[in-house]
């Protein structure tokens, strides 16, 4: 019975699919031509632009082709606004990479040190309250004006929005790590070094993760809408390109892309996750 | 001044309430004195501050007044002399049970080769028998095995002193009786002193010299010692043959069930002195608590009132 189990949500997981691909295809049926986006029609002629390309919602069969078409060749490069799917999700990845990177090199340490002294902790409270609930978008001005480079600012976007659930993480790690183990480190006279990194460091380790998992899942949201903000590269600026071009079906394909990106990424911290996390 | 290795003197521990002051304290002008090579059970009712002695004596914790003077030397903090066993064993479940000993060994020993640290350590894992399982994770381990790594654990750094807190609570009877075994035969074979807490009356009179028995808390105070006067040589088999036997386990029992209270509120009792608590010997006499020969006598406190149960 349990054996089963995996298939059965398997084939239950296709049937739904077909459902929404189904129910996808009658939706945008081109029956009636009167109907079918009345509105569209008025903004394609609003914008000047020709019927060819506002033809209502794209087919099941269009986003198909737009699919095998990015696909088959993902990384083509055809000057600043012309790159394959492959090179944009690789600059985005890019920045979230470098972002989150330097986003680790602050928030271990010191979620260590806030972890472990209570006066810290009291001290950097208030500061770490009034930080974290702002949106990281918000800082895009100020970046750019200190930093002057749209890349950078992108980055320290992502630095900010990583910092977070990291910092919390490993501090609430590190408080919480049993009492009985520091105990044992100190009777056996560890010094602090030995004892940040091998007490400390693998009994928080799953907390720690956790909060890096989160944080990863935040930076791929934000990198999408700070690309769209700064332009020039990276998946959320092909989204906003594509808007711009009224290419529904290419939109489509690359909120697609964003989607299963974000799932590997989050699937990699969950292997992490598991080497980390010990059993008691 | 003293002259034993390990002496308590007017130890009081006092918890802050929540808000913020003083409480009452837990225990208050504890003495007692342990020996080199003597094994020292403590025994009380839940509550009366064991654990919290035994952290002072670790120097996991601070004692609120009173002094831990061992070899010579306050004790001011924890130190590699004085091993412990955790009540919850306390492996570390990252690493593997021969990790777990390992790092033990390496914080005594930094300059020792890998090598040598690993045989160091399956030496003293064989010794508790768990020769098999040391590349074993803690998880994979039963309650008794990992107790057992503790033990371990505790021995392989050679210390001074252990230190014992209930390490066989959590065990079931079978399994608790095989690591007592272990225990003191490691403890007959090493000379190794000994304090360890214990809820087990038959556990106490097994491994110990000395009992000390504390009254229930708050202001809980060391009501007596009792020397256990049976051979050193005892085994958990042959130990029931002794007539002495029945005569202290009765002794601690009627402790524990009677009189551990009526030390409590103190004043109850005449002649009192907490510097030094009545030394009992109820193995040697008749009575369960008849009084010491003559030399080192003192009077055993007598109860005003008669406390039925
Ligand atoms: N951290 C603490 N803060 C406040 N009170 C404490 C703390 N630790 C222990 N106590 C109090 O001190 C008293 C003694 O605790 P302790 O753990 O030493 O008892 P124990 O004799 O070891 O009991 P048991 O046999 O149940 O283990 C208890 O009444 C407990 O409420
Ligand atoms: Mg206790």
């Amino acid at each position: 019975m349990n054996k089963q189990l995996p298939y059965r949500a398997a084939l239950l997981s296709l049937v739904l699919f077909a459902c929404f691909i189904g129910i996808w295809q009658y939706a945008t049926m081109p029956s009636d031509n009167v109907v079918v986006s009345a509105a569209d029609a008025e903004y394609a002629a609003l914008m000047g632009q020709g019927a060819g390309k506002a033809e209502g919602f794209p087919t099941p069969a269009a986003v198909g082709r737009t699919f095998v078409h990015f696909l088959s060749d993902p990384f083509y490069d055809n000057g600043p606004n012309d790159k394959g799917i492959g090179i944009q999700i690789a600059y985005s990845l890019m920045r979230v990479g470098a972002g989150f990177f330097l986003a680790t090199l602050v928030a271990l340490p010191l979620g260590f040190i806030i972890g472990m002294s209570p006066l810290m902790m009291r001290a950097l409270n208030p500061f770490i309250q009034v930080l974290k609930p702002i949106s990281p978008l918000a800082w895009m001005p100020l970046a750019l004006y200190v930093l002057k480079d749209s890349d950078v600012s992108g980055i320290f976007v992502i630095f900010i929005c990583s910092m977070w659930p990291m910092l919390l993480n490993t501090a609430f790690g590190v408080a919480s790590v049993r009492r009985d183990w520091i105990n044992v480190a100190r009777t056996l006279e560890v010094g602090p070094l030995r004892k940040a990194f091998q007490v400390i460091l693998p009994a928080a380790a799953p907390t720690i993760l956790t909060g890096m998992r989160i944080s990863m899942g935040i930076a791929w949201i934000v990198i999408v809408a700070a690309e769209m903000l700064v332009g020039g590269t990276g998946v959320g600026y092909f989204v906003w390109n594509e808007w711009n071009n009224l290419a529904l079906p290419n939109v489509i394909f690359a909120i697609t892309m964003i989607g299963l990106v974000g799932m590997l990424l989050d699937f990699a911290f969950g292997v992490l996750q598991k080497m980390v996390t010990y059993r008691d | 001044m003293t002259n034993h290795y390990l002496s308590v003197e007017a130890l009081k521990k006092a918890y802050p309430t929540s808000d913020g002051k003083a409480g009452t304290p837990v225990f208050d002008n504890i003495h007692f004195s342990i020996e080199k090579g003597e094994f020292v059970c403590i025994i009380g009712h839940s509550g009366c501050g064991k654990t919290t002695i035994l952290n002072v004596l670790a120097g996991l914790e601070q004692a609120s007044g009173g002094v831990v003077i061992m070899n010579g030397r306050e004790v001011k903090g924890p130190s590699l002399d004085r091993g412990v066993v955790f009540q919850s064993h306390a492996l570390m479940p990252w690493m593997s049970v021969l990790g777990n000993v390992a790092f033990a060994v390496k914080s005594k020993w930094p300059d020792w080769s890998k090598a040598k640290i690993a045989a160091h350590c399956t030496e003293y894992l064989e010794m508790v028998g768990l020769g098999h399982a040391i590349h074993k994770q803690p998880a994979e381990l039963s309650g008794g095995m990992k107790q057992r790594v503790g033990i371990a654990r505790a021995f392989a750094i050679q210390p001074k002193m252990l230190l014992l807190d209930e390490p066989f609570g959590a065990l079931d009877a079978l399994t608790r009786g095989t690591i007592q075994d272990e225990l003191l035969k490691v403890v007959q074979a090493t000379h190794q002193t000994v304090f360890m807490i214990t809820h087990d009356v038959d556990e106490a009179i097994l491994l110990a010299d000395k009992v000390i028995l504390m009254s229930n808390g708050p202001l809980a105070k060391v009501a007596e010692i009792v020397e256990i006067t049976m051979p050193r040589n005892r085994t958990r088999a042959e130990m029931h043959h002794d007539p002495q036997y029945y005569r202290i386990r009765n002794h601690l029992v009627d402790f524990l069930v009677n009189r551990s209270k009526t030390y409590a509120g103190g004043g109850e009792l005449e002649q009192y002195d907490p510097k030094h608590p009545p030394v009992v010997r109820p193995g040697l006499a008749a009575a369960p608590d008849a009084a010491l020969p003559a030399e080192t006598a003192r009077p055993v406190p007598q109860l005003k009132k008669v406390v039925n149960q």
